[in-house]
């Protein structure tokens, strides 16, 4: 068993485990719903154990790609089963582990109707995400973006609330239509270069072999960035987003908002930057300018949500500005920032997702107007959502406040002007989170409902204490991670901006968080 | 004089095709038995698709020149072979519940199977001809199979005045190119003149002619009404096997007639794109699922050709630049084929009796009722809309490859366009079938059981879909070669 996990296959195991789970659980009676949910549990959390191998399995101490299988697919055009895991990807792997069993247990009494099913696309689903975060080949990579789609149209689609159906056609229509002109563009660059092989393309870009025409190359850049802005989102592509949360279950949230955004930004990392530095260079200012409206839209539009859920939504789409921010600063720190961004907004955002779901499905309604004084009849609850809001409008000691942090201080270290107007969002994110925390959980029971609500229940407690330990511990620990990030970050950069100097601190930053210091020592390593 | 053995054998499968629908017409009066028949067309389809080995173990010119036994004829045979055989299984209890002639209607098809294989294997513009209309009068009389239902009256009727028309294009098309060449055999073309207008007149009518049989707009029509009018295992025909002996003979042509490919370049480019917004605007105003089906299998002959815009492309380049176009498009007919003749087969299935059951409303809640027949049909679906893991994925795949290499990159654009437009209404099917409740009395219902012969047909035609969207290796492989049509 260990040669097994060590020595070659185990990408391999997590890509295939659930999808061998959910095929178990297509050959199950679909009536005992208990077991199948004691099934489906059981295989997400032993993927998730598998994950945690990885941390084992290699060190990250460089940018190269780990654990790498490599394999014959198809010989004409030579497609190859390409695997590999970086610092970047690492930890986004394990969050997708992590959330699918927490998912899981969140959908355990509150998915009633064809529950089968329901997790057979669940683990589907997470089969597509794994494979998405650990392709290095273009085809592959697109394989599994594209899979992905359709179990999660289909959990917004089958278990969501009234316009699900709404809801999941227009999410798959928005990502098929960037992802096709995405397809367009990994075929123009297998013409250019003969191979869909992520690593040799990148090495054939670094050392000149191949050498796109501007144009050209902006043209493919934005074939790819639309793609993956779209699933960001990125203003203005992020229509979908609050129509997919609204509609989508609880356990289909947490997936949408903790992973498959991820998926866009991780995109950027992967393939836009090393891939079209040049483009990616000029294009910076107006992807930043994006992200900025992004974020400050996102924010303003959450501040007046009458709706709580998608208030959540909408946060989502001004926390996702900032790692686009990072991403977009080409600055090492920002990236670490981005990085660490990406997973802790999974799990604030997770968790806000989760504690909707829980007031959904006590009172089955969204709106804010509804609750009021919600603290009194359940305590705990509230304690949890103060945490998970705490957490996600970024306070210290939280895993919200290093991601936002190291993106702005990186930003503020190549354009102070746009760390300024972003920092606006991490204002508006305290006001909108409060205010709605304040109408929801504070003052007099405003509706007779309310009154006799129960708390959390001992599922609900494991699920936020799990959380709540998660966020705080990325508060407080954030160099266990970013340890592991540093090198594959600093590696994008290097490849976006080979020669620029060594980038001046800000003075007095690098005492401020421990991380920062070893980011900083990493990137000196490097030069 | 008798023929020489190695013509016969090169001309087999037709042989066989043709001989099996004479004895079902000759045995007709005397044998009453359903099963029989259906026993005996599944011999005659399955005899004359294995006849094709045979064929193709013997490669080279049969009949002095008037077909050609290669690789690429092979390929077609075993194709519309395997889409009669497919067509005989799902026809048969469809037969039974309408209470229609089953030896008339079999021995039809094996002989449109075997005017299609005769298109797919002529050298000659006048067998191809023969064999474009031993396939197209079959087709008529099939498409009118339910005599007593108006619409498939109208849909028989439609499909021959037009069809004839489009007919008598073709053969003045073969009058004016043998008027400036001297000759009618593709073989002995090599040296027209590109300059010729006579020629380009003549090949012009070709294209209208074939541009009808494979619905290619603005010469698509006919299609839905006939589509949706005939016998719906017609339709599953229809839709895979005569479009793909269409497609073979302008395949061939191009491969013999190096003045062909420059003159039809941007021929190929407006219609290709016609061909995909008429089909795929088209589709999405349906509401009856056959209909919807027919206007989707004209969307998807707008894709293939683009693929022959490619082809035309890529014809001046020596180096078998063209062979990956070509392989687009036999790969792509081949994963089409199974998965329209799937979707039908279930759309004839759900239809019920009378074909009454055909609306968007008659499939929802499907996967409840019937969670096998809506999983099939999905991934059928899922394979017309070019997601990954099915073949249409790798079919699509493919012809963007051949578009992008021929640095039609806005043909491509407009391809992909397109496959958006299609993702709309293929997934206004699924999400109708999984996430809206059926009506009350639908779900009381007892299921519809399929017949045994029906599974088969799906069992193969979804691990085909699966197995061809896995593992494209080995058809690939096979019709990558520089050989495959012979010169």
């Amino acid at each position: 068993m260990g040669s097994l996990f060590q020595g070659g296959h185990l990408l391999s195991i997590l890509i295939f485990f659930p999808a061998v789970g959910s095929l178990a659980l297509l050959l199950l009676r679909g009536d005992d719903h208990v077991f199948i949910r004691r099934i489906a549990l059981i295989v997400s959390v032993a993927e998730f154990l598998f994950s945690l191998l990885l941390l084992r399995g290699a060190s990250f101490t460089s940018g190269d790609y780990r654990l790498v299988e490599y394999g014959q697919w198809i010989t004409s055009p030579p497609i190859h089963y390409h695997l590999g895991v970086d610092g970047i990807s690492l930890f986004l792997v394990i969050l997708t582990t992590f959330l699918t069993p927490i998912s899981v247990i969140a959908s355990w009494s509150s998915i009633g109707h064809r529950v089968k099913e329901f997790f057979v696309m669940l683990l589907m689903l997470e089969v597509g995400v794994i494979g998405v975060f650990l392709s290095l080949d273009l085809f592959l990579f697109f394989l599994f973006w594209e899979v992905m789609l359709i179990p999660m149209a289909m959990l917004i689609g089958i278990w969501g609330h009234e316009r699900r159906i709404y809801a999941a056609v227009k999410f798959v229509l928005y990502t098929m239509a960037g992802s096709i002109l995405m397809l367009v563009g990994i075929i123009w660059l297998y013409n250019a270069t003969g191979t869909f092989d992520l690593p040799t393309i990148q090495q054939m870009i670094q050392t000149g072999t191949l050498v796109i025409e501007p144009r050209a190359e902006m043209l493919l850049f934005l074939a790819f960035f639309v793609a993956f802005a779209v699933k960001v989102p990125l203003f203005p592509l992020h229509t979908w987003l609050p129509d997919a949360h609204v509609e989508a279950p609880t356990a289909g949230s947490v997936m949408l908002a903790g992973v498959l955004l991820k998926m866009g930004t991780y995109g950027m990392i992967r393939f836009c930057l090393p891939l079209f530095p040049e483009a990616a260079r000029r294009a910076a200012p107006w992807v930043a300018v994006l992200a900025i409206i992004g974020i400050i839209y996102g924010a303003l539009v959450a501040l007046v949500q009458p709706n709580l859920k998608k208030l959540v939504a909408y946060s989502s789409v001004s926390h996702l500005g900032f790692v686009v921010l990072g991403i977009f600063a080409f600055r090492s720190i920002s990236m670490q920032g981005a990085v660490y961004q990406m997973l802790a907004h999974g799990i604030s955002t997770g968790a806000l997702f989760l504690l909707v779901g829980m007031l959904y499905d006590r009172r089955h309604t969204f709106e804010i107007s509804e609750y009021g004084g919600l603290a009194t009849p359940m305590p705990k609850l509230a304690a949890f959502f103060l945490v998970a809001a705490l957490a996600s409008m970024g306070l210290p000691m939280l895993n919200g406040f290093v991601g936002e942090y190291l993106v702005l201080l990186g930003t503020y270290q190549s354009h102070w002007q746009w760390a300024s107007w972003a920092a606006l969002g991490v204002i508006l994110s305290a006001c909108y989170l409060l205010w709605s925390y304040q109408r929801v959980f504070f003052g007099e029971v405003t509706r007779d409902k309310n009154k006799t609500l129960p708390d959390a229940s001992g599922r609900e407690k494991f699920i936020l204490v799990t959380m709540s330990i998660v966020m705080l511990w990325m508060g407080i620990g954030s160099v266990y991670f970013t340890r592991r990030t540093a090198a594959a970050s600093q590696a994008v950069i290097d490849q976006v901006e080979p020669q620029r100097p060594y980038e001046a601190r800000v003075p007095g930053s690098t005492n401020i968080l421990p991380d920062a210091k070893e980011i900083s020592a990493a990137g000196g390593a490097n030069r | 004089m008798f023929p020489r053995t190695d013509d016969l054998l090169r001309a087999l499968p037709e042989l066989i095709w043709c001989g099996f629908g004479m004895l079902a017409m000759l045995l007709q009066p005397f044998v009453r038995s359903r099963h029989f028949f259906t026993g005996l067309a599944l011999v005659g389809a399955v005899g004359g698709t294995g006849a094709a080995f045979v064929a193709g173990a013997t490669p080279g010119e049969g009949f002095y020149g008037l077909i050609e036994s290669d690789v690429f004829s092979f390929f077609f045979r075993l194709l519309v072979g395997l889409v009669a055989v497919l067509v005989v299984l799902a026809a048969d209890s469809y037969l039974e519940r309408e209470n229609l002639p089953f030896a008339e209607f079999y021995a039809l098809l094996l002989f449109a199977t075997a005017g299609m294989g005769v298109l797919a294997s002529a050298r000659e513009l006048l067998t191809a001809f023969i064999g474009l209309e031993l396939s197209s009068i079959s087709s008529y009389i099939l498409a009118g199979f339910r005599r007593d239902s108006t619409k498939s009256s109208e849909a028989s009727l439609k499909y021959f005045l037009l069809g004839s028309f489009a007919t008598a294009f073709f053969l003045y098309g073969i009058a004016l190119v043998y008027g400036a060449t001297g000759t009618t055999n593709l073989g002995r073309m090599d040296d027209a003149d590109p300059g010729s207008n006579l020629l380009k007149l003549g090949l012009s009518l070709i294209l209208i002619g074939i541009g009808f049989k494979v619905a290619a707009a603005p010469f698509q029509i006919w299609t839905p009404d006939v589509y949706e009018g005939a016998p719906t295992p017609v339709t599953a025909l229809f839709s895979a096997g005569p479009k793909a002996a269409a497609f073979a003979l302008l395949l061939r042509i191009f491969a013999s007639v190096p003045a062909a490919t420059h003159f039809w370049f941007w021929a190929f480019w407006v219609l290709a794109a016609l061909t995909m917004f008429a089909g795929n605007l088209g589709a999405l105003l349906q509401t009856n699922v056959k209909r919807l089906l027919a206007y989707s299998s004209i969307a998807h002959a707008g894709y293939i050709l683009v693929a022959f815009a490619a082809v035309t492309f890529m014809a001046n380049d020596l180096n078998g630049g063209a062979t990956p176009a070509y392989a687009a498009v036999l790969f792509y007919l081949l994963s089409y084929a199974l998965v329209k003749i799937g979707a039908f087969t279930i759309v004839s299935e759900i239809g019920g009796w009378g074909e009454k059951n055909l609306t968007l409303d008659d499939y929802a809640g499907l996967a409840q009722r019937q969670p096998v027949a809506a999983a099939a049909l999905s991934l059928y679906l899922l394979s017309l809309l070019g997601l990954p893991v099915t073949a249409g994925f790798f079919g699509k795949f493919y012809i963007f490859k051949a578009a992008v290499n021929s640095h039609l990159i806005w043909l491509a654009v407009l391809m992909a366009i397109n496959s958006i437009i299609g993702a709309y209404y293929y997934l206004r099917v699924i999400v109708v079938m999984y996430m809206r409740e059926g009506s009350a009395e639908a779900m009381a219902a007892a299921p519809v059981r399929f017949p045994v012969a029906v599974n088969v047909v799906l069992a193969v035609t979804a691990i085909g879909t699966v197995y061809f969207g896995l593992f494209p290796n080995q058809v690939l492989n096979f019709i990558l070669q520089p050989n495959l049509i012979a010169h």
